[in-house]
């Protein structure tokens, strides 16, 4: 009987990383489910397709860095990239525009960097960005949301493969029927006023346009059982929704022609709050204090509404994340948590001799 | 043509005052010295033993300043050539074999029975540990010797011997964990198993 | 067993203490219940005691009884050593039978000193001396009783309470620490339960000695008997009372405790002592009720026996230096699912692979766990920076950070993130969701960076040593220069004069030469082969001085006879006969000393038999080295292909040298080749050294062969005639001894 020399603590938590990424698979599910009844078969087939590619490229590249596959693949974060990744994307996008850009977050924006922990920037923010710069096109054909009249929505399953995989027969032509999302009809829009603008455009609905509202509405049950949970701190999502919140009302505009939409409208729509709860709370590229952490959503959600009222694409999100996370280290030198017996919090970097 | 004429003028003034200005400074804000020089003398662990090939830590510094690499320093070990790299921002590249390597420190300790007493030893030693007068028996004071290994080669009796320190209970201290089995098989990672 | 909380209240005599809520901290499993089923119990008396002599923080205890001692249960054997020490006694009367290393309850699972008794089964105590009067005796001297009675603070740290008794502040509260948060172990609480006067009773003898105004006991709400029986312990004393707060790990660290109790955080580099708090385990109270009330020192300790491989959990009172396995015996442990034997808690505690080590004053738990148990770490995953670490320290640090800067032993990192303000809980590497040890970095960091700054310190010290040895050094080669162009301008200054002077024709003789001359005259006339200035022997030196002295009474008795002349009053006559005599004395002395003289060549002629040896001694270590040297050059040039022709001349010479001078008699008489009747311990010396530097040469020579990669031939001549040497050597030291 070898008696066993382990290090102290022997007891163990019931955490585990396996753990916190099937919670955020389970809560991305009502908001992958609203997308699917809105836009149809196009997003789900995305999802599997993004997740194989997923899993096949980090399996490719373990392999070159001779790590043991199971070890590495069974922790669950690369079919998270894949699933938020195909779900910022249009859903009839072709399956070679997906399979770079998950390639891309994976190969690029994770392995390169060291794998899992090591990447500075949200792998999946950083494959849509890739694809909406190198793509303008395809990225911004997103289908019209079934309930529109004269706008049959694409239904089919298998209409849906046929869009995304060609090979296999004949698509929908997306092009012809592809319209507008509601933040980017509101962005271009320069001569109605709001009423005649919710008027004119039957996308437009209530405060969200339609589908949108109920899109964010899914995600935002998603995060808020999230953080029931506690696999995050409430202060990366209220800081930004906060910070969201106070820019749109602050920048409104009334209902003129040149307003910028309300402040419900900018948090209903678009990606807000996949943003505020899935991608933003991505751990590893986020600041690392709460305070830091709160600093760091609230300045996204100024950079989402800035780059949504002026900057030059329609929704914000994914540069707005990109762009904090370069600024995430320096936040984390200023906002450490005042230890126990200290006076103040020390900041910057240690003072060399 | 006059505009022509207008541009060089005007860069040639331009020229000629942030010149001045920067002639100036240079004067003015001169710093004596070579104040690297002490940083680099601070870092280096002053047993002053010549393994670098020179005679003693001030002029291995002084050698670093003007482009020396900062790899020859056995006694320092890897942590010096770190903190060398951090300081002078340049690579930290693993010791230089040829120099020696990394030991654990020794003391020197005299055989007292075979000790004759010539002062040699004292001479040679760098930071005057050795206790002792012409014909009076030597002895090493362990808390100020660094090890050097200067004391052995003039002993004419060839009575000094190295010893490494022990460890006890009160100077043990943990180790980081071992890398993960599975996870130490890249070239980053056998070299940190090398210098760890 | 556990009563709910609300029937505590009903019982509640005194207003609950305000608390304060402690930041982070976890909940892991108590798993208490397992070992609170019995009152404590005495374990018994095993055959043999092992005591090691460092059983708390600060310098270890010197023994201070024999092998062979016989001891009796109390008695002190080991005192401390310095102000930071604790004494050792012997937990029971019994034999002292070894006094050295063993391997003794540490991390490292190294060994140290410690003195070993066998039992005698009698447990006769020595004579006990309680202090009487105690609460009206000056604080010192109950200080020095604490500490002469081996307390040291049982909570786990080992602190020498006499330290702790002896703050440079003024202490105004006590805080008895009761919270035992830490899962399994329930020694405390059953102490609590079943001994609370004698906890109160300590209590109060530690508010006299410190002269606090206060006394806080700090229960958890896990422990609703403890906290009862303690309540009603202090019931009749106004200044003492009980403060319960929820449960929650790590509440019973000393500063942690301190914030939940008095809202306070003690400032980082400082003690509790600065914020005017003492604090104490509840069983070092008990301790130092049973050291002054009783004058039983510290001999024994409540640990708690649990885990699942045992088949009897509970609380023993165990002797200190009892084996753990005569312990895990006594609890029934099944050896086939002892996986993990861990003494201390599941959170902080250290794994024990050896059984034989024995329980110190420190040890309040021993878990024998089980496979299910404590199962086998996983391996670490990468940190995904989820910061759930940083929610659960106690000390409000950035475990993720730490990690990071750890793993890159980045140290100035690692001290602006306040890496010495943890307290190495464990709670981070609890909810670590990736498995990571994080504690283990921080101990490992802790533990280079202290490394670290001595050899920085030392390096300062060398610096210091060398820069101040090279400014004597240039300080004297200054002085010499200075001296030397002194004695230049001198010599220039004499030169010139006696250049100008002998045109004039010099009556003044040059003194350096006529001192030179005199020397020279001297030496013809003496016919001996001494040098100028006369080594004169010891009855040489007598003679002169009493001519000296003649010399001087006769020219004392002239002048008085001069004066007497000159005054023309007195005696003359005596004074010139004294004169007389005295003239007389000093030709005779003189005449002796000349005697003297041309005799002393001969003993100076044959030096003191012990000084020429040492010198012949010296002369062959010198050679013996010189000629190993040489060898070692040659050996060297030999592997580089250098110049060996010059080298060999110069190793032959050597050895030549060096046979000479062994071949020399001891006696010390320079004769060529016989020998008189040697002294044989010297001729064994002399062979035995002969022996062993043939040996190692031979040595070298063969290390030199096998290091040569080059031409071998050479250097298997040089080992054959090693060799060869050796041989001779041995045989001659064999034909000696035989």
């Amino acid at each position: 009987m070898a008696l066993v020399r382990q290090t102290s603590p022997h007891a163990r938590g019931p955490n585990s990383t396996q753990q916190v990424m099937k919670l955020v698979l389970l809560a991305a599910m009502p908001g992958l489910a609203m997308q699917t009844i809105f836009f149809g078969w196009g997003t789900l087939i995305n999802v599997v397709w993004c997740v194989l590619i997923a899993l096949a490229s980090e399996a490719l590249i373990l392999k070159i860095r001779k790590r043991p596959l199971s070890f590495y693949l069974s922790d669950g974060t690369a079919m998270v990239t894949a699933l938020l990744l195909a779900l910022a994307l249009p859903p009839l996008v072709p399956w070679w525009l997906t399979m770079i850009g998950v390639s891309f977050a994976i190969i690029i924006g994770k392995q390169l960097y060291g794998g899992l922990g090591n990447n500075p920037f949200n792998p999946a923010m950083l494959g849509y960005v890739l694809l909406l710069i190198s793509f303008p096109a395809e990225m911004t054909q997103w289908l019209p949301p079934s309930g529109i009249e004269g706008h049959p929505p694409v239904n089919g399953f298998m209409e849906a493969l046929n869009s995304i995989f060609p090979l296999f027969g004949q698509g929908v032509n997306v092009d012809a029927i592809s319209m507008a999302t509601p933040l980017d009809i509101v962005r271009e829009n320069s001569s109605l006023t709001i009423n005649e603008l919710w008027a004119e455009n039957p996308v437009l609905q209530s405060f969200g346009g339609k589908s949108w509202i109920w899109i964010n509405v899914a995600y935002l049950a998603g995060g808020l059982f999230l953080l029931y949970r506690r696999v995050f701190t409430w202060h990366a999502p209220v800081g930004m929704l906060a910070a969201l919140f106070i820019m749109s009302t602050l920048f409104w505009g009334g209902t003129g022609s040149a307003s910028h939409g309300s402040p419900l409208f900018h948090l209903f729509s678009g990606a807000t709050m996949l943003g505020a709860f899935f991608i933003i709370t991505d751990p590893v590229s986020s600041a690392t204090s709460v305070r830091g952490r709160l600093i760091f959503g609230g300045c996204i959600g100024v950079l989402v509404y800035v780059i949504r009222a002026w900057g030059g694409y329609p929704d914000g999100v994914a540069f707005a994340t990109l762009l904090m996370n370069m600024a995430a280290p320096m936040i984390d030198y200023y906002t450490q948590p005042r230890t126990y017996g200290h006076d103040k919090p020390k900041k910057g970097l240690p003072k060399t001799d | 043509m006059e505009i022509f004429l207008y541009a060089i003028a005007a860069l040639l003034a331009l020229a000629l005052v942030f010149g001045a200005i920067l002639g100036f400074a240079s004067i003015r804000f001169k710093v004596e010295g070579n104040p690297i020089v002490d940083q680099v003398n601070e870092l280096l662990p002053q047993t002053q033993c010549g393994q670098c090939g020179f005679p003693g830590c001030r002029p291995y510094a002084e050698a670093i300043a003007n482009g020396e690499p900062i790899n020859r320093c056995p006694p320092g070990g890897q942590t010096t050539i770190n903190a060398l790299a951090d300081l002078l921002d340049v690579e930290a590249e693993p010791l230089d074999a040829e120099n020696g390597i990394e030991k654990p420190t020794m003391i020197a300790y005299i055989r007292e029975d075979d000790c004759i007493g010539c002062t040699k030893c004292i001479q040679a030693c760098p930071v005057d540990a050795i206790l002792g007068a012409a014909k009076q028996m030597h002895t090493v004071m362990t808390d100020e010797c660094t090890g050097c290994d200067l004391c052995v080669e003039p002993c004419p009796v060839d009575c000094i011997d190295m010893i490494a320190i022990d460890v006890t209970t009160r100077t043990w201290s943990w180790e980081l964990p071992s890398k993960p089995s599975q996870g130490n098989l890249i070239a980053t990672d056998l070299r940190g198993e090398e210098a760890a | 067993m556990n009563l709910p909380l609300k029937d505590i209240t009903e019982t509640t005599q005194q207003v609950t203490h305000k608390v304060w809520p402690l930041t982070g901290g976890v909940h892991p499993e108590e798993n208490k219940h397992q070992s609170t089923g019995k009152p404590i119990s005495k374990a018994a008396i095993p055959e043999r005691l092992i005591l090691p002599l460092s059983q708390h923080a600060g310098a270890p205890a010197e023994p201070i009884v024999a092998i062979g001692d016989k001891v009796l249960k109390g008695q002190m054997i080991a005192k401390a050593v310095g102000f930071v020490s604790v004494p050792v006694h012997a937990p029971t009367s019994g034999i002292v039978t070894a006094i050295d290393v063993h391997s003794i309850p540490h991390p490292s699972g190294m060994s140290d000193t410690c003195i070993t008794i066998e039992t005698d089964g009698k447990d006769e105590w020595c004579e006990l001396k309680p202090i009487e009067n105690h609460l009206s005796v000056e604080p010192s001297i109950l200080v020095e009783h604490v500490r002469q009675s081996g307390i040291a603070g049982m909570g786990g740290a080992g602190f020498p309470t006499a330290v702790k008794l002896s703050p440079r502040s003024a202490i105004d509260t006590l805080i008895l620490n009761g919270t035992e948060c830490e899962p399994y172990i329930t020694a405390d609480d059953m102490l609590m339960r079943e001994r609370a006067d004698q906890i109160v009773s300590g209590a109060s003898i530690l508010m006299h000695l410190l002269k606090a105004k206060q006394c806080l006991i700090g229960i958890e709400d896990n422990k609703p008997e403890a906290v009862a029986a303690m309540k009603q312990a202090t019931a009749s004393n106004s200044t003492m009372s009980v403060a319960v707060f929820p449960t929650k790990y790590p509440s019973g660290g000393e500063k942690q405790l301190i914030q939940i109790l008095t809202g306070q955080e003690v400032p980082s580099g400082k003690l509790p002592s600065d914020l005017g708090i003492a604090m104490q385990n509840v069983g070092t109270a008990a301790a130092v009720h049973q050291a002054v009330i009783h004058g039983k020192p510290l001999i024994s300790r409540v640990t708690t026996l649990t885990g699942d491989a045992l088949g009897d959990k509970k609380n023993l009172e165990v002797l200190l230096g009892t084996s753990v396995a005569e312990l895990l015996k006594e609890a029934n442990v099944n050896d086939r699912q002892l996986n993990t034997l861990v003494m201390g808690g599941p959170m902080m505690g250290f794994t024990l692979d050896d059984l034989t080590v024995p329980v110190v004053k420190t040890t309040n738990c021993l878990i024998a766990g089980s496979i299910q148990e404590f199962p086998a770490s996983m391996p670490a995953q990468a940190c995904i920076r989820c910061g759930m670490c940083a929610e659960v320290c106690p000390s409000s640090l950035l475990p993720q950070q730490l990690y990071w800067h750890a793993k890159a032993e980045n140290l100035d990192q690692l001290k602006h993130h306040n890496l010495f303000d943890c307290i190495e809980c464990g709670a981070c590497s609890f909810v670590c969701p990736s498995s990571i040890p994080l504690v283990q970095y921080y101990r490992a960091s802790k533990g280079t960076i202290r490394i670290q700054e001595a050899k920085n310190a030392k390096a300062d010290r060398s610096k210091v040593r060398y820069e101040s040895r090279q400014a004597r050094l240039e300080q004297d080669q200054a002085e010499k220069e200075a001296k030397r162009k002194a004695n230049a301008k001198k010599a220039a200054v004499l030169k010139a004069a006696r250049e100008s002077k002998s045109d004039i024709g010099s009556a003044e003789v040059d003194p350096v030469k006529a001192a030179i001359e005199r020397a020279k005259a001297k030496k013809l006339a003496g016919g001996t082969s001494q040098p100028v200035k006369a080594v004169l022997s010891s009855e040489q030196k007598e003679l002169k001085i009493q001519l000296s002295v003649a010399n001087a009474q006769s020219k004392k008795i002239q002048r008085a006879l001069a004066q007497v002349e000159a005054s023309g009053e007195g005696d003359t006559t005596k004074l010139k006969s004294d004169i007389a005599i005295l003239q007389a004395q000093a030709e005779k002395l003189q005449k002796e000393f000349d005697a003297a003289a041309t005799a002393s060549p001969e003993p100076s002629a044959k030096p003191p038999a012990s000084a020429d040896l040492k010198k012949l001694k010296v002369e062959n270590a010198m050679a013996k080295a010189a000629l190993k040297k040489a060898e070692r050059a040659l050996v060297k040039a030999q592997d580089e292909n250098g110049d060996t022709v010059e080298l060999q001349k110069t190793v032959d010479e050597c050895r030549q040298k060096l046979e000479n001078l062994t071949s020399l008699p001891v006696t010390g008489k320079p004769v060529a080749a016989d020998r008189t009747k040697p002294v044989s311990d010297d001729q064994l010396k002399k062979l035995k050294i002969e022996n062993a530097m043939a040996k190692a040469a031979l040595k070298k020579a063969q290390r030199a062969l096998d290091a040569a990669d080059g031409d071998k031939a050479a250097l298997e001549t040089v080992v054959a005639e090693a060799g060869a040497k050796a041989d001779a050597a041995a045989k001659e030291l064999a034909d000696h001894l035989a």
